[in-house]
């Protein structure tokens, strides 16, 4: 279903969801990253694979830190980088996101990264460009957010050797979480052992075991002897929508705390895919505590998708050599 | 003009034949049914051989031209539509473009459709004015201006008091109330069925209870009020057991499914596909079981299209965004034939279902094939193999999920009024 992310020998094209992807594919992106970041500790931070190309980071949607990290992924690629930020002001001239993609396509632009409020929004736009441009999802709704779950990966494997030795816990608002959902297909694909989700019933999807979780409504039981921690960001419009009654009970039940992370293995990681709240979902001695990986995720995310978008482009030149 | 059409295999469920019967139609009306009648001759004979002759069918719920749309889709090019699917009558639901509130927009409704000729039209007058659910419509006025009854259309009524009031004052006049059953609130944050397919895509969800809990409320009032009811396209399965409960202790209560949430499900929408994006949402695979064994229990004993065109324009976007609706007057008949092809239902049962049910839904004199009644029949080819391209539809909505099915029944021809209106190329 998802195999449209691939040429036809297997390469990545796209990047709009982990669903679908094999493990080996996960592996060689964790692979090239790591090659990426030792770049970043150079005096030049540059390489030459994407001289030439042109990538336009469209944002339907705010976010300074995943906008910042591709760009700078882009420019130590030496690609040349757009960065667009289309709030409401092209919907609101009546323009459709097909007529501004379009638009955008025809200044010969060979990569869109995308940010949507909508759920298959990233999905619905690599459907409609043309065949040499590709796509990288970089968050579309509640659907998915696969550079954001492979730094994860990323930093998971670097703190944990072996993946199916692993118990891993998602904590909060899984319903409404692009990061999360491709946190689980991650993690299914490769191999890791017991993936749990942690939150009350209004903040978890319908029929949550069909993704492949253990379902803990509980902090305490769902957090005992897991080697991974992940929180969510909680979004604050959800106490609008009548899914909680305060912050301050939210923390009570599930913000991180000194006291519940013992709970967990001793040398356990805590992440989170920022920006955080702190005292909502994670207490300040626990987000910036020795458990904590938060900065590191950050510096990986540069790593990780130098790594999708090197494959992404690679793929094509091949392609277009072996027509030539 | 005088038609025979011999040798065909005539199944009219009404009379409860299922026989290889001649018929003849003289002035628009049936003769003769078996021998041909002394001194009969023929303007043209059509030899059925390898065909089905039924009655020809009834759309319970077309929408022609919807509000606020910009409507490429008109009265004429959708009725033709239906010709061209074996549907001889269709009924437009109140939330129409003008919405169907006074006798006037009846009257012009019957106007364009006399004026395109293509099939009979009828209309379903808005329970409410405007459809906001807050005044009661002028419901004698529409009712003498020939609306077989009313209905708030897919704008449920939140207030259960005027609804309440509405189902007695449309009681008193002998209407039938028709129902899109929805919990307004529990729809409100969705577009498709709330199961693993919405947790996968991180789609808002519609919970099952959505139906069952306006569908409860709603029978308790029509057995307070005594109002006759019709319940459109259930979707799930948790209903079915609701509705032949109330049908059990007497209601008077019917119920119709679409063919789309009869060979789908939740599944279907795959990666995002829109066009499978309709309200009420496809349902899980063991909803879509429950609502053929319901066709074949008798529960639901109407299969009707809910037509909805729409331009491409419409179906293009990220799913949530775009609009639901599949049009569905063109596949209607094979679609409800393919589930007797995969033994799901009898021929009978489901020609019953298109034909001679919803007729007594609507409380019309049609659907059967007696002699004396008005002429409209449809010719079925039984061995058809062809394949469902939406992109010939003659309707304006092109949008079909049921792009390249196989068919193997078809309509052949089309019989308005005793005259030929459709005969396929």
């Amino acid at each position: 279903m998802t195999h449209h992310q691939l040429t036809e020998n297997g390469q990545l094209k796209h990047f709009l969801t982990i669903e679908g992807l094999k493990r080996d594919l996960l592996t060689e992106i964790m692979d090239r990253a790591e090659q990426f970041s030792s770049i970043s500790g150079r005096q030049v931070k540059k390489v030459p694979l994407l001289r030439g190309k042109t990538i336009m980071n469209l944002f339907f949607e705010n976010s300074t830190r995943t906008r910042t990290t591709f760009e700078l992924a882009a420019k130590r690629l030496s690609a040349d980088v757009m960065n667009l930020n289309i709030n409401t002001s092209a919907t609101s001239k009546g323009e459709s996101l097909l007529d501004t993609l379009h638009n955008l396509q025809a200044m010969h632009t060979d990569m869109f990264v995308v940010r949507h409020s909508q759920s298959g929004a990233a999905e619905f736009i690599a459907q409609h460009v043309a065949p040499h441009v590709s796509v990288i999802n970089a968050g579309d709704g509640c659907h998915a957010h696969p550079t954001q779950a492979m730094l994860d990966m990323f930093t998971i494997r670097r703190h944990k050797q072996h993946f199916p030795d692993l118990r891993v816990a998602i904590v909060g608002d899984i319903l409404h979480s692009r990061v999360a959902r491709s946190q689980i297909q991650a993690l299914s694909t490769l191999g890791v052992g017991e993936i749990r989700v942690i939150g009350p019933k209004t903040l978890l999807p319908a029929d949550s075991q069909t993704l492949g979780v253990h379902v803990y409504h509980d902090m305490a039981a769902g957090l005992q002897d897991v080697d991974v921690i992940i929180t969510l960001r909680l979004q604050f419009e959800r106490m609008q929508g009548a899914l909680l009654p305060s912050a301050n009970e939210y923390f009570t039940s599930y913000g991180l705390t000194e006291d519940k992370l013992k709970l967990a293995k001793p040398d356990a990681i805590v992440m989170h895919p920022g920006p955080i709240n702190r005292g909502v979902e994670i207490a300040s001695t626990v987000a910036d505590g020795p458990q904590s990986v938060i900065l590191e995720q950050v510096t990986h995310g540069i790593a990780v998708r130098m790594a999708v978008m090197s494959m992404a482009l690679g793929s094509h030149s091949e392609q277009q050599e072996t027509s030539a | 003009m005088k038609l025979s059409i011999i040798n065909g295999h005539l199944i009219d469920p009404a009379n409860q034949v299922d026989a290889k019967q001649n018929l003849y139609l003289d002035n628009g009306r049936i003769m003769a049914i078996g021998q041909q009648p002394e001194g009969f001759i023929a303007d043209q004979t059509i030899d059925a051989s390898n065909l089905i002759v039924c009655p020809g069918l009834i759309e319970l719920s077309a929408h022609l031209s919807e509000s606020g749309q910009h409507h490429t889709a008109s009265i004429a090019s959708e009725t033709k539509a239906a010709i061209k699917g074996g549907i001889t009558s269709l009924c437009i639901p109140p939330d129409h473009d003008p919405i169907i509130d006074t006798p006037a927009t009846v009257d012009l409704i019957e106007d364009q459709a006399a004026k395109a000729g293509h099939a009979h039209v009828y209309t379903i007058g808005a329970l409410t004015q405007g459809l906001q659910g807050e005044l009661l419509s002028e419901m004698l006025a529409l009712k003498q201006a020939g609306c077989l009854g009313v209905s708030n259309g897919l704008n449920p009524i939140q207030n259960t008091l005027v609804l309440r009031r509405a189902m007695e004052y449309a009681a008193t006049l002998d209407l039938t109330l028709f129902i899109n059953a929805a919990d307004p609130w529990l729809q409100s944050q969705g577009c498709i069925h709330e199961g693993m397919v919405s947790s996968r895509l991180g789609l808002g969800g519609i919970p099952e209870a959505t139906e069952t809990i306006a569908i409860a409320r709603d029978i308790s009032l029509i057995e307070q009020t005594g109002v006759s009811a019709h319940f459109h396209s259930i979707s799930s399965g948790k209903t079915i057991g609701m509705i032949k409960d109330a049908q059990d202790r007497g209601l008077p209560i019917t119920a119709d499914v679409s063919p789309h949430h009869l060979h789908l499900s939740e599944h279907d929408i795959g990666n995002y596909d829109s066009l499978s994006h309709v309200m009420p949402p496809l349902r899980s695979t063991r909803d879509r079981e429950q609502l053929q064994q319901a066709v074949r229990d008798g529960v639901i004993t109407a299969i009707s299209s809910h037509h909805r065109p729409l331009d491409n324009d419409a179906k293009l976007g990220p799913f949530a965004e775009t609009k639901p609706g599949i049009s569905g007057l063109e596949s209607l008949l094979s679609l409800t034939l393919k589930l007797v092809e995969d033994e799901e239902l009898s021929l009978q049962q489901a020609i019953a279902n298109l034909t001679q049910h919803p007729a007594q839904i609507l409380g019309i004199d049609a659907g059967h094939l007696s002699i004396g009644a008005q002429a409209d029949i449809c010719l079925i080819n039984p061995h058809s193999e062809s394949e469902c391209q939406p992109e010939h539809f003659i309707s304006t909505g092109k949008n079909s999920p049921f792009n390249g099915w196989h068919f193997n029944h078809d309509v052949a021809y089309t019989i308005l009024n005793g005259n030929i209106s459709y005969q396929k190329g």
